[in-house]
């Protein structure tokens, strides 16, 4: 048997994502999150607070929460469940930076919680702002253009 | 009288003995069906130490420990060790052989590291090497993640074909003294490699390695497939014991029956939530002592084939994109015939 054909055995018989309920998780989970957020946006703006304000408070509760919830090691159970409801928002963003500080302070605060802190979190960071700055030029050019 | 057989297998003149065994194992191991045949169980994941690694050590400086007490004896009798275990450079059996003060040799074979130990002692043993050997291993699911994987606290999903790595160890004693299980025959695998490249289906790619040990197995020996009451595997999982079958099959060789895997045996997989189920190199040594062991000492199973396969990688590897290597060495385990 070679590698193609053991390969097409393999794919038969291995179980696949349930797809269609992993998504219907995702999307209820990521919703029911971003309504408690719009809940508290709303909140703040009723108390006087400018929009602008009132949304980065939101994201600023929001990370906080889920670094907490992180380091009672519940994010991560949420998580399991709700898939890319929990990992796709920035509160996911929170979590992949708060569990390798959990799992890597054991090697010191350098070469460990430092060294490690965006392994997660790094490529995000990296991919998003070389793409942000590519929109940012194909932005300009096409202001130039006008 | 030459001992090898064929192209991988030793026949042993005078086989080892195994004259006791240990298993000690965490607090998920405790909720599987084997649980209650485990020495000790450690509630807590640490065990009280500070690191997941020295966590590990403490795990496998506990089995070699009980072993010790167990049999009666002291560390100064016992030849040599042979420790392994998945943390790099094989520190949990390095450092937990620290206060031992047993000549070692730590070895590495991933998840086939006990089959492994118990080759390298036998062989020293019929070759009047030693009189006395430890063959230990140990792998703890939190230094694992953190090594392989992701950390803990990491909010992921695990695909369906991925395994549990076992937080346990199994520590066995074999020696030229009598005992009531022999270690008779041996076959040592080579690598298989099929292109595997996912690290989260090492099943697959270890189930090609453990089928052509045993096709080899039977072939060295010419025995007849029904010689085994069990041929267990090492930690294939759900996913690899049915393509192992698969495997045989197309060989011609049909064991369904007698077929089973320390990874699917370690726990209650779907109620546990275990994805394809257990793995690491604490999974087949546990399940040899807390189980295979004492029902061939009870005659539950008179001859058994015990077959850990080891799926061979780094993290480094596979994101180089590196296909799994695979290799399955094999133990004939049997009870002794009284004379």
């Amino acid at each position: 048997m070679n590698d193609e054909q053991y390969s097409k055995i393999v794919n038969n018989y291995a179980p696949s994502s349930p797809l269609f309920t992993d998504m219907l998780k995702a999307f209820f989970a990521g919703g029911i999150l971003c309504l408690l957020g719009e809940f508290f946006r709303s909140f703040l703006i009723s108390a006087d607070f400018s929009v602008t304000t009132a949304s980065t408070w939101v994201s600023i509760m929001v990370i906080i929460i889920a670094q907490i919830l992180s380091g009672f090691g519940i994010y991560e159970k949420a998580a399991k469940y709700a898939g890319a409801g929990f990992s796709v928002p920035i509160s996911g963003f929170a979590n992949s930076v708060v569990s390798p500080a959990i799992e890597y302070h054991t090697e010191g605060l350098i070469l460990g919680l430092g060294a490690k802190l965006f392994t997660i979190a790094g490529p995000v960071i990296v991919y998003g702002i070389t793409s942000s700055v590519a929109a940012g030029i194909i932005y300009y050019i096409g202001g130039l253009l006008k | 009288m030459t001992k090898k057989t064929g192209k991988q297998t030793i026949i042993f003149n005078n086989p080892p003995h195994i004259l006791s065994y240990v298993a000690v194992g965490g607090k998920e191991e405790a909720k599987g069906p084997l649980g209650k045949h485990f020495d000790t169980i450690f509630p807590d994941p640490y065990l009280g130490e500070a690191s997941w690694e020295k966590a590990e050590c403490k795990l496998q400086y506990s089995a070699v420990k009980t072993l010790l007490e167990k049999s009666n004896y002291l560390p100064q009798d016992i030849d040599i060790m042979f420790g392994g275990d998945l943390i790099n450079q094989c520190t949990s059996s390095y450092f937990a052989a620290r206060d031992l003060q047993i000549p070692l040799y730590g070895i590495y074979g991933a998840c086939s590291t006990m089959a492994e130990a118990l080759h390298l002692g036998c062989m020293a043993i019929e070759g009047d090497f030693a009189e006395n050997i430890i063959a230990v291993t140990s792998s703890h699911f939190c230094s694992s993640e953190k090594q392989f994987r992701f950390p803990l606290e990491y909010g992921g999903q695990r695909p369906p074909t991925s395994q549990w790595t076992v937080t346990a160890s199994g520590a066995v004693l074999v020696t030229k003294e009598t005992g009531d299980i022999i270690i008779d025959k041996i076959t040592t695998g080579k690598i298989v490699d099929k292109g595997i490249t996912d690290a989260n289906n090492m099943g697959a790619a270890m189930a090609p390695a453990a089928a052509d040990t045993i096709k080899t197995h039977f072939e060295d020996t010419k025995l007849d497939y029904d010689y085994y009451d069990l041929i267990v595997t090492g930690d294939l999982g759900k996913l690899g014991k049915t393509l192992l079958d698969r495997l045989l099959k197309e060989e011609g060789i049909d064991l369904s029956e007698r077929l089973d895997d320390c990874g699917c045996m370690i726990y209650n997989i779907d109620k546990q939530d275990k994805h394809c189920g257990g793995s690491g190199c604490g999974c087949s040594a546990s399940v040899l002592a807390s189980y295979i062991l004492p029902m061939v000492k009870e005659e539950k199973f008179k001859k058994v084939l015990f077959v850990p396969t080891g799926a061979l990688m780094s993290p480094l590897t596979c994101k180089q994109g590196e296909s799994i290597a695979g290799v399955a060495h094999a133990v004939s385990i049997t009870k002794r015939e009284e004379n």
